[in-house]
């Protein structure tokens, strides 16, 4: 069953074929025929999981798909592992999910075939990703996910924004690829070979070490940093709420955005080969982490707010990582995509009901649906790291990765309160309360089942999902995701009510400023303005990159247009012009010298012609008589 | 004087070869000039035969040379008379100063 896994993206792969080429004109059939091949994928997800879970061993099944000879030989194929099948649940639950829900989220939309068929993509991209037993197969689903993320956030095109900020995430994350692959050109110089496999003996054995391999391995981070948005591309990830919530769910949440963490975490040998590599992806997890969660506490956007605590919670795993946290970050990664998700789909429900993102319009919600917003709740508590939910498991483990280095302890501790708060100011503004804006209340209701059962099926996983982690099972979650040096981290009472606290101060606090009012947010935003501002800006992140990247960008690009303009042209132009000017001496010359030469040859010939011709005069006895005076007179000369 | 000698047959010959010069560049009747070369023709025939009378007896050279120029001159008379005959038929006479068609 393992050996034909390659099936599962395949599924999804047909379902965008026939829907594109076929069945693009009737929408039920192509969402059916959508939904039916990720179904199939996920059941087969699961099977696959139950085979594999518990069994260290690493199935490999691969082809050659390029042999040039020894020195170019590169094999493709599919590899199954516990991470594999983890990835391949999450993807493929979240995927379904998301599919089912936006039964009813898009219903109505012209394009609606055609947004099944770019999920269809996506979800075959991603689960290629996944099962890839080697880094080329892995870019080209990488850059496959790229282009679905790209059609998916511009999927309004006709929106200058959405068409803008599919631009944004293409181009952003082009920059990180291109480090990714400068990555795999170096690994593929010094090992010669792409396979997982291969290159972690490589690293192991020490063939690949030293300067050489920190500097691939930061290079190959660089992939990740594009794709999970981490510091200092991650701004591209806000702006992609200009596509569809749902999509915005299944890419932004759950499944893209971790392409770049399992990236990190699948080639986890050579991160822990390179120390230094491997602090700058913990630094740069955790910086990412705590400046977004910071964004996150003052916005305003319920899309916006989620999309910060994305980033936030994808620093986390990246810190993790880079700490050799592998079963942490992974664990992390799971139970985020299930609660986070179900944030995002939750966020949709609610701006499906009140057409506006903005939480200050909203408030009140929670007595008009009832299911999103219990649903909503839970993957709050979950998120915040509240027991016995998934997140308190998987946070707990990332701080129990951080021991040893109290600097990112305290931090992580920062960032896991900030979560907490901000999540909460969300769900209080948005559920409780009195509505602030009426009309818009009014006009609230609940959505469809469609929507909710796909909630109500993710809340089930956020709050079960931690379980397989639980400390008094066999090794945790390591077992799970196993990987040849099995890193676990042992449960830790006093850590986990550390953070359990200091989830819990953080809804406190949420709870006293934004339900009882007992605080008044908008005398502490007055009273820091300029913190505040900072953090409503971003940090200035977008505006820098404008005065910094682009506007030199684009002088440059001016100048380099007037000197094309002016110098290349004018090269151009100047050897046309000299060309011409050439061609007309030319044509002087041949005119006046070779055709006078050639004329005046004719002219003289002509010339002497007319003037001999009247010596023949036709007259016989005249030629007679010059014969005989001539010979008269060579007589007489003799 | 010791009877006819060789300087009388060429005196001869000369004085009929100067005929015969004379006519063909004087004459305007085609016809007239074709006697007159042939005139020419019997005063280079006379030569050669005295030639070969007294200058090698012994051989007969001269005289066969003659015999052949005779040929030729009836040969080319013949042509030449046709050549006549068309010229009449086409200019309706045979003055050789109005005969100037190969001019230029």
């Amino acid at each position: 069953m393992l050996s034909y896994a390659w099936l599962i993206p395949v599924f999804p792969l047909c379902a965008m074929a026939v829907i594109m080429l076929l069945t693009h004109r009737n929408r039920v059939v192509s969402a059916a025929l959508s939904i039916t091949a990720v179904s199939i994928a996920f059941l087969y997800a699961w099977a696959i999981a139950f085979t594999v879970w518990g069994n260290p061993e690493v199935q490999r099944f691969s082809f050659d798909w390029l042999n040039l000879g020894p020195s170019m030989h590169i094999p493709i194929g599919i590899q199954i592992d516990g991470l594999t099948a983890m990835m391949l649940i999450v993807v493929t639950t979240v995927a379904l999910m998301v599919q089912i829900y936006s039964l009813g989220y898009m219903h109505g939309d012209p394009r609606f075939s055609r947004y099944y068929a770019f999920l269809s993509l996506f979800t075959m991209a991603m689960l290629t990703l996944v099962l890839a037993d080697n880094f080329f197969l892995m870019f080209v689903a990488w850059e496959l996910v790229g282009l679905a993320s790209y059609l998916l956030i511009g999927f309004w095109f006709e929106k200058q924004s959405a068409s803008d900020a599919g631009k944004k995430a293409f181009i952003t994350t082009r920059l990180g690829d291109l480090g990714f692959i400068i990555g795999l050109l170096m690994i593929y110089t010094g090992c010669g070979t792409l396979t997982f496999g291969g290159v972690f003996d490589a690293v192991k054995t020490g063939v690949l070490g030293g300067a050489f391999l920190t500097t691939a391995a930061i290079f190959l981070f660089g992939g990740a940093i594009g794709k999970s948005a981490q510091v200092p591309l991650h701004v591209w990830l806000p702006d992609a709420m200009e596509g569809p919530t749902p999509v915005w769910a299944v890419i932004h949440a759950a499944t893209m955005v971790v392409a770049g963490v399992y990236l990190v975490a699948r080639s986890l040998t050579i991160f822990m080969g390179a120390e230094t590599a491997a602090m700058t992806v913990a630094w740069i997890g955790i910086i990412t982490s705590l400046m977004a969660a910071s964004i996150g506490l003052v916005q305003n956007d319920i899309k916006r707010v989620l999309a910060f605590s994305t980033v936030s919670q994808l620093g986390y795993m990246i810190m993790a990582l880079g700490l050799g946290g592998f079963t942490a970050g992974t664990f992390h990664l799971m139970t985020h995509a299930f609660f986070k998700s179900l944030l995002f789909l939750g966020a949709g429900s609610v701006i499906h009901a009140v057409h506006t993102n903005d939480i200050r319009e909203m408030g009140g919600l929670h007595a008009k649906m009832k299911t999103t917003s219990i649903t909503f709740l839970i993957a709050a508590f979950a998120i915040a790291g509240i027991f016995p939910l998934s997140g308190f498991w998987s946070k707990d483990e990332i701080v129990a990765s951080t021991l040893g280095h109290p600097v990112f302890t305290v931090l992580t501790l920062l960032v896991a309160f900030m979560t907490a708060f901000y999540m909460f100011r969300l769900y209080f503004l948005t559920f409780t309360g009195t509505p602030r804006d009426k009309h818009k209340f009014e006009h609230a209701h609940e959505s469809p089942k469609v929507m909710t059962y796909p909630l109500i099926f993710l809340a089930v996983l956020s709050v079960v999902s931690g379980w397989i982690g639980l400390p008094w099972l066999h090794h945790g979650f390591s077992s799970v995701v196993y990987h040849h040096e099995p890193h676990h981290a042992e449960f830790h009472y006093g850590l986990a009510a550390i953070s359990l606290l200091v989830g819990l101060s953080g809804i406190g606090l949420a709870y006293l400023m934004y339900y009882k009012r007992r605080i008044d947010p908008d005398r502490i935003a007055t009273s820091m303005s300029g913190l505040y501002n900072t953090l409503l800006n971003k940090y200035y992140f977008d505006e820098a990159y404008e005065v910094l990247v682009i506007k030199p960008y684009y002088v440059m690009c001016q100048g380099w247009f007037w000197f094309d303009q002016h110098i290349i042209d004018g090269l151009v132009n100047g050897a046309g012009a000299f060309g011409v000017l050439w061609g007309r001496f030319q044509r002087w010359a041949d005119e006046t010298f070779v055709d006078g030469a050639v004329n005046g040859i004719g002219w003289l010939t002509r010339g002497f012609g007319a003037t001999i011709r009247y010596l023949q005069t036709g007259s016989l006895q005249n030629y007679a008589f010059i014969v005989f005076a001539a010979l008269v007179i060579l007589w007489i000369l003799r | 004087m010791e009877g006819i000698g060789l300087i009388h047959y060429l005196t001869l010959s000369a004085v009929v070869f100067c005929i015969g010069v004379f006519g063909m560049l004087t004459r305007r009747n085609a016809i007239g000039v074709l006697m007159s070369i042939e005139l020419m023709f019997n005063a280079v025939n006379i030569t050669l035969v005295a030639f070969a009378r007294y200058v090698t007896p012994a051989t007969i050279t001269g005289q066969v040379v003659a015999i052949f120029t005779i040929a030729v001159a009836a040969a080319e008379a013949t042509v030449a008379l046709a050549i006549v005959l068309l010229i009449y038929q086409h200019h309706r006479g045979i003055d050789v100063d109005r005969i100037n068609f190969m001019k230029w």
